[in-house]
């Protein structure tokens, strides 16, 4: 009676309640269309095909997943040691700013294969080092790491805006940015592997840091569920009593934790910037840092589930912009209120449907729900 | 005799297959103070909470001022004139004490007015009581005693003509203590009822009009308190139930394995928890610490066992001191062969969401054992958990089901085995069988008395006073953080009730 969120069967768990969730944003949504005179159902079929029936928009889809990706394994890390890290926002464009000095000093002498390597360094301390001020706030002082992390978006906000329009910017120019990398700091595009199943691509920005975010995926999961660092901080992240009687250090933990979180958001600047414009511009990250609170959510914080959650996102994304332009009463901010909608659903009210699916697997069968497991079969 | 206030008539509750409550009858007359005492978990608080609407009755009837009533909220109860100042009370900490009194009952849209007719009745209370308190204190400003004056406050605000305090005093000083039984006595002056929920036999005897005692789940008795004595509260409290004892031999106690000296906690409010506490703990000797929780049990075994902060005295491991400053490592500890079964295992000695597995090896996690360089050694966890399982009967033997899917006894096993199987010198355990069943609380007796017979020096806390006198081979008994006597496990069950409930010996003598 005390658990309101007792056992359901995983596939329930795992499938049915996010596709729920889904359905209802998609409802709520297609309601929103009507209302501004649109056919929902056209809509839901030209935001499908935008995003997966070309080649093009397959590979626009996964580009935006692979920030997606990036930020939702970010949320992930801090909250499975009991952490809301909202910074991903400014941890990542920090990071902008190593990847900028790093792409701006070694793109005329580095091929981009060696240039790589030291921006996703870069890119993670400069994330890392930004988690690593309020994580060191909370563990040492007790300053809550949401207020915090919040702040230093701002904070971040702030110095990029100093560092583009002084010292990374190209003396001469007038737009507050880096100048274009050159060779030697762009990152090879994927799109052959898509032509490789026959689309046809025309010009996408999928590129080499996707297949680097599907192995931060891995990475991650090997981490939370198989080294001896992941289990101090899922044993913290469920129970600051029992760490401290396992004789887990809580300063330790929670800076160690925030830290690979920072680094993973960080990592999410290399996309939009060495990935896609090759240049480091003012407000590249646009929100990605917040979506990756949805998708880390939505995919209840494991990888796989952040991965597929991504490419949901991608796919709104994508799909959305197509909307926009066959759409024209349905403008960018009609997408805006989609993608909230889905964020809404599957994010903040991902636990509103469960009660209902719960009583309904009771009522078909007390076992599957796992009751008589709950109340004990004695000794 | 006086009316009854209340009337409690074949009141039956279960939770799963616990009784909780068994058929119970009670009266309580208008204008008296009742006491209700038991050992914990004798149902005195389910009854109550029925009385107060937390619960329903599965059976029985309530009456009210002689009127069949039913009571299914707190809202009821208070439309009936029953109030409750609960153990842990119920207030809003930077609400001030007027904001607190007419949480819940104001009258209007606007505070102005409720405020303001909430200061008049209070100055009313105050004059007809004796409950002074500032009207405009913040509450987390106020000491325990005064925050627990508001929740009497609140509920005499309410209109109510029955109060039932469960455990007072638990948090309260001695001379807070004092003035609340000053208080209560005028209440009753002025006709109100007072049923106070204690296991504090003192109290009894220097308050209430009659006394019933409980116990696993029944009423055994009623008495008027006058007479009445100590000793035969204490005999109904405990019981003449057939102990469930474990054989075993008699202690060969070794060189000493734990010493403390003068050991002095204080608890977050700054309240002494543990008193100046001094003992030796030999090896192949179990020393059980009896005692009513609250009585500073809890906080001697965090200090030992170095997750809390102590203010004084010192305790060698080995004859090795531990570090006291709160900030000791707990898995050095280990290393020295210190283990520790915490008394709560819900939030302490377990991650309830974990796998079996994984609390196989809490506190224990960085033992080479276990791993492979940073990662985990996955398949010797499980076979180590395996093995565990079927060495204990942990039941069901799966080692990948979720803990909190296991039974509390199997859950306690699962804490025991991982600290028994470490082979430490020492082995300290907080309620080694709360919320264990039968079956499994012989099990774990038997295991504990298996350490002792190997060597091994292990200390018991418990509040169940059956598992202490079959357990142990010295008996310390603590009341109000200090250790007030030292007995054989021969000892009576009177006698060590007795003493749990700070009556010293000499006082029950005369």
């Amino acid at each position: 009676m005390s658990t309101p969120y007792a056992k359901l069967p995983a596939w329930a768990d795992y499938g049915l309640i996010p596709l729920i969730n889904l359905a209802v944003a998609f409802i709520v949504a297609g309601f929103v269309v009507m209302l501004v005179g649109e056919n929902p159902f056209r809509a839901a079929v030209i935001l499908v095909e935008g995003a997966f029936g070309k080649g093009t928009g397959i590979a626009f889809t996964l580009f935006y997943a692979t920030t997606f990706i990036f930020s939702g394994l970010s949320v992930a890390v801090a909250a499975h040691c009991g952490l809301f890290n909202i910074g991903g926002e400014g941890q990542g464009y920090i990071a902008g700013l190593g990847i900028g000095i790093v792409s701006l000093a070694f793109d005329s002498v580095l091929p981009w294969w060696l240039t790589f390597p030291i921006a996703i360094i870069a890119a993670a301390a400069m994330g890392a080092l930004w988690a690593l001020i309020p994580a060191y706030l909370q563990a040492k002082r007790g300053s809550h790491i949401v207020i915090t992390t919040i702040m230093f978006n701002f904070i971040a906000a702030s110095v990029m805006v100093y560092a583009l329009v002084g010292f990374l910017k190209p003396p001469s120019s007038m737009a507050p940015q880096t100048r274009t990398f050159l060779d030697g700091a762009q990152l090879p595009k994927l799109n052959w592997v898509i032509e490789l199943f026959g689309a046809k691509i025309r010009s996408a920005p999928l590129n080499i840091s996707f297949l680097l975010a599907l192995v931060m995926a891995f990475l991650v999961w090997l981490l939370i569920w198989r080294t001896r660092l992941g289990y101090e901080m899922r044993t913290y992240g469920h129970s600051p009593k029992a760490a401290r009687y396992a004789g887990i250090s809580e300063t330790r933990i929670i800076i160690i934790a925030m830290m690979i979180s920072g680094a993973l958001a960080g990592m999410m600047a290399l996309n939009p910037t060495m990935g896609d414009q090759h240049n480091v511009a003012l407000d590249f990250v646009s929100g990605a840092g917040f979506v990756g609170i949805a998708v880390a959510l939505m995919g209840r914080l494991h990888p796989v589930g952040i991965v597929l959650a991504a490419i949901l996102f991608g796919m709104l994304y994508q799909g959305g912009a197509e909307l926009a332009f066959e759409m024209p009463a349905i403008s960018r901010d009609m997408i805006v209120i989609i993608q909230g909608l889905v964020i809404l659903f599957a994010g903040a009210l991902e636990h509103m449907f469960r009660p209902y699916v719960q009583a309904l697997f009771a009522s078909i069968s007390p076992r599957t729900v796992g009751m008589e497991a709950a109340k004990g079969k004695g000794a | 005799m006086a009316q009854a206030a209340i009337e409690l008539i074949g009141i039956n509750k279960s939770f799963g297959a616990v009784r909780a409550n068994r058929d119970i009858n009670l009266e309580i007359a208008r204008g008296t103070i009742h006491g209700i005492v038991g050992e914990n978990g004798a149902g005195k608080s389910t009854l109550m909470s029925i009385l107060y609407g937390f619960y329903q009755a599965d059976s029985g009837e309530i009456r009210v001022g002689g009127k069949p009533a039913s009571i299914k909220t707190p809202n009821d109860a208070i439309a009936l004139g029953i109030g409750m100042v609960h153990q842990h009370f119920m207030l809003v900490d930077n609400f001030s004490v007027l904001e607190n009194v007419i949480l819940g009952a104001e009258s209007d849209a606007l505070l102005k007015k409720s405020i303001a007719k909430a200061r008049s009745e209070l100055e009313r209370l105050e004059r007809e009581y004796g409950l002074e308190v500032d009207p405009d204190a913040i509450i987390e400003e106020l000491p325990v005693g005064l925050q627990q004056r508001v929740e009497i406050l609140k509920a005499l605000y309410r209109g109510a003509e029955i109060l039932i305090l469960d455990e007072p005093t638990g948090v309260l000083t001695p001379a807070e203590a004092d003035h609340l039984f000053r208080i209560l006595k005028q209440l009753k002056e002025q006709g109100k009822t007072i049923v106070l929920i204690t296991h504090k036999l003192r109290e009894i005897m220097a308050i209430t009009d009659t006394v019933s005692v409980m116990r696993q789940g029944t009423m055994v008795a009623t008495r008027e308190t006058r007479k009445t004595t100590v000793e035969e509260l204490a005999e109904l409290m405990v019981g003449r139930r057939v102990l469930l004892r474990v054989e075993k031999g008699e202690a060969e106690a070794g060189g000493v394995k734990l010493a403390v000296k003068n050991l002095t906690v204080k608890d977050q409010r700054g309240v002494t928890m543990v008193d100046d506490i001094s003992f030796d703990l030999r090896a192949g000797e179990i020393v059980g610490i009896a005692g009513v929780a609250g009585n500073g049990q809890s906080e001697l075994l965090e200090a030992i066992s170095g997750i809390r902060h102590a203010v004084s005295g010192s305790v060698m491991l080995e004859g090795k001191p531990i570090d006291l400053t709160g900030a000791a490592d707990p898995g050095e500890l280990r290393d020295r062969g210190l283990a520790h079964v915490p008394e709560d295992r819900h939030h302490v000695g377990l991650v309830l969401a974990f796998e079996e597995n994984e609390n196989s090896i809490l506190g224990y996690h960085d033992d080479e054992r276990y791993l492979k360089g940073p990662f985990l050694d996955i398949d010797a966890i499980r076979n180590d958990a395996r093995d565990k399982i079927t060495k204990y009967d942990i039941r069901p033997a799966d080692c990948r089901l979720k803990t909190a899917n296991f039974s509390g006894g199997n859950q306690q096993k699962i804490v025991l085995a991982r600290e028994m199987e470490q082979h430490p010198g020492v082995l300290i355990v907080g309620q080694p069988t709360r919320g264990v069943d039968v079956g499994a609380i012989e099990f774990i007796h038997k295991r504990l008395i298996a350490m002792r017979d190997q060597g091994k020096a292990v200390l018991v806390v418990s509040v169940e006073l059956d598992e202490i006198r079959s357990l142990s081979d010295r008996i310390l008994v603590m009341f109000a953080g200090r250790i007030v006597g030292e007995r054989g496990p021969e000892a009576s069950e009177g006698e060590l009730g007795l003493l749990m409930a700070g009556v010293e010996q000499r006082e029950a003598a005369e």
